[in-house]
């Protein structure tokens, strides 16, 4: 089967976003990061550890009627680097693109550091310098590796 | 100087240093300028009076003045004023800020919000570059700052002077010997950095082995209150406290240091030997800060190297 016909197992949207290429178990961080819990109303698919030419198994995250700037985009890069992004319109894909990193994170992670003076309520969005294989507080210097989506800002 | 703020020891070149380290040492040897009209400002968020003595000091042997926030007690951070607007005020007095603060990150949102140059004098665990820039005078005077072995011994994970200094070693020809407890071992986020920038780096629990190659050994406090019972520090302290007997395995030109204050890591008897360069290293405080003042007040910053 191609990555095609797997996508049908995931119903179709008309409108919206499908995060194609997932890494095989982030689908829930990447909904976590885009703030998406079904509470807004959008209809939400997710297909985990489907079959994948590319990466063997992935997921694939599909929201109706939601179309990802590309603020967030660059966001998902951290946790799922080989995304692709398939905006859809009245059924077709109208914009197809690859995440990829971006050289700063602002405003979207929040700081694991409690001693950090960018949660002390002072006037500055948080700020992450994207490392090969980490990002960094570009306050406190902190290293995140691992689990991204566990500092998603929420405010 | 290629900054027009100090904030970490990390944007520091080997020209960076060297450029500072020279100027210090024509302070150091008794020259004087004149910068009558510039003003420091003094802005500690937390009590540290030997650092902001020694600023002060060297502002007033430039021939300037400093202007002090006060302690934050009877300041309007007390009622609730954030840092960014404190900074923004007191620069409008001053013509360089100078910048203490419990919360680590503190002097890089400072310096996003004013146009005077800012200084960090230490925030929170984070950095603290003008004691690396004195240590780096102490160990340049005292042993040269290439081919030499520097061991840095104590609490390495909450030290932020060895933070700082370390990874300010990596622009030079030294090899780091690190001697901790495993508890208090360099954090990872420091050893990413040396990694990164190719030091050669060796960590340790005990001193007695490395201790006959090193040229600089660098000793820090290790705090009772980093240990959850008070045995436990008693067994670990001890281990990392050294005395006259314990040179007696050193090279006779070994140099000791240590940021101070001293509890009782270094015994007093080892004051009397010729190791002892610790209260020099303090003394160095003030032609460094000299330097850098003068340099950053000159508007040096952004020239390029
Ligand atoms: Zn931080």
């Amino acid at each position: 089967m191609t990555d095609a016909d797997q996508e049908l197992r995931v119903s179709k949207i008309v409108n919206g976003t499908v995060i194609d290429h997932i890494a095989a178990g982030q689908a829930l961080n990447v909904l976590a990061i885009l703030d998406i819990d079904g509470s807004g109303g959008e209809e939400v698919s997710v297909g985990m550890n489907v079959p994948s030419d590319r990466l063997g198994r992935k997921d694939i995250v599909k929201v109706e009627g939601r179309e990802l700037s590309p603020a967030e985009v660059d966001v998902l890069s951290l946790i799922a680097p080989a995304a692709t992004i398939n905006i859809v319109r009245d059924y077709d894909v109208v914009e197809k693109s690859r995440v990829t990193r971006p050289e700063v994170v602002t405003g979207i992670l929040s700081c694991p550091n409690t001693n950090c003076i960018s949660t002390a309520g002072e006037p500055v969005e948080s700020r992450f310098e994207v490392l090969d294989d980490a990002v960094r507080c570009g306050y406190c210097d902190e290293l995140l590796r691992e689990d991204l989506a566990a500092h998603i800002a929420t405010d | 100087m290629r900054h027009d703020h100090l904030i970490s020891a990390r944007q520091l070149s080997r020209g960076d240093v060297e450029t500072v380290l020279d100027r210090a040492a024509e302070f150091d040897a008794g020259e004087r300028v004149a910068r009558d009209d510039d003003l420091l400002g003094l802005c500690f968020f937390e009590p540290s009076t030997r650092t902001k003595m020694s600023f002060d000091t060297a502002m007033k042997r430039l021939g300037g003045d400093t202007v002090d926030m006060g302690t934050v007690e009877s300041s309007s951070v007390k009622k609730g004023e954030s840092l960014a607007d404190t900074v923004r005020v007191v620069a409008g007095y001053a013509d360089a800020l100078v910048l203490r603060h419990p919360s680590e990150g503190a002097a890089k949102l400072a310096s996003e919000f004013v146009d005077v140059p800012v200084i960090n004098a230490g925030d929170g665990a984070g950095q603290h570059p003008t004691q690396t820039l004195l240590d780096l005078y102490t160990i340049r005077e005292n042993a040269g700052l290439d081919d030499i072995t520097v061991g840095i011994m104590g609490d390495l994970k909450y030290g932020r002077t060895v933070h700082s200094l370390a990874e300010a070693l990596t622009e030079f020809d030294v090899r780091q010997h690190f001697i901790s407890p495993e508890s208090l071992r360099l954090p990872r986020n420091v050893r990413y950095d040396l990694h990164e920038a190719g030091a050669d780096v060796r960590e340790h629990t005990d001193l007695a082995g490395i201790l006959p190659e090193l040229d600089v050994l660098y000793v820090t406090r290790i705090q009772r209150e980093r240990f959850p019972d008070e045995n436990e520090y008693r067994e670990v302290a001890g281990e990392y406290r050294i005395d006259a007997d314990t040179l007696d395995a050193a090279r006779e030109d070994l140099t000791v240091m240590h940021p101070l204050p001293r509890v009782d890591e270094i015994a007093p008897d080892v004051d009397e030997t010729d190791h002892a360069t610790y209260f020099e290293q303090a003394h160095n405080g003030v032609p460094v800060r000299m330097a850098l003042l003068d340099l950053m007040l000159s508007g040096d910053g952004g020239d390029g190297r």
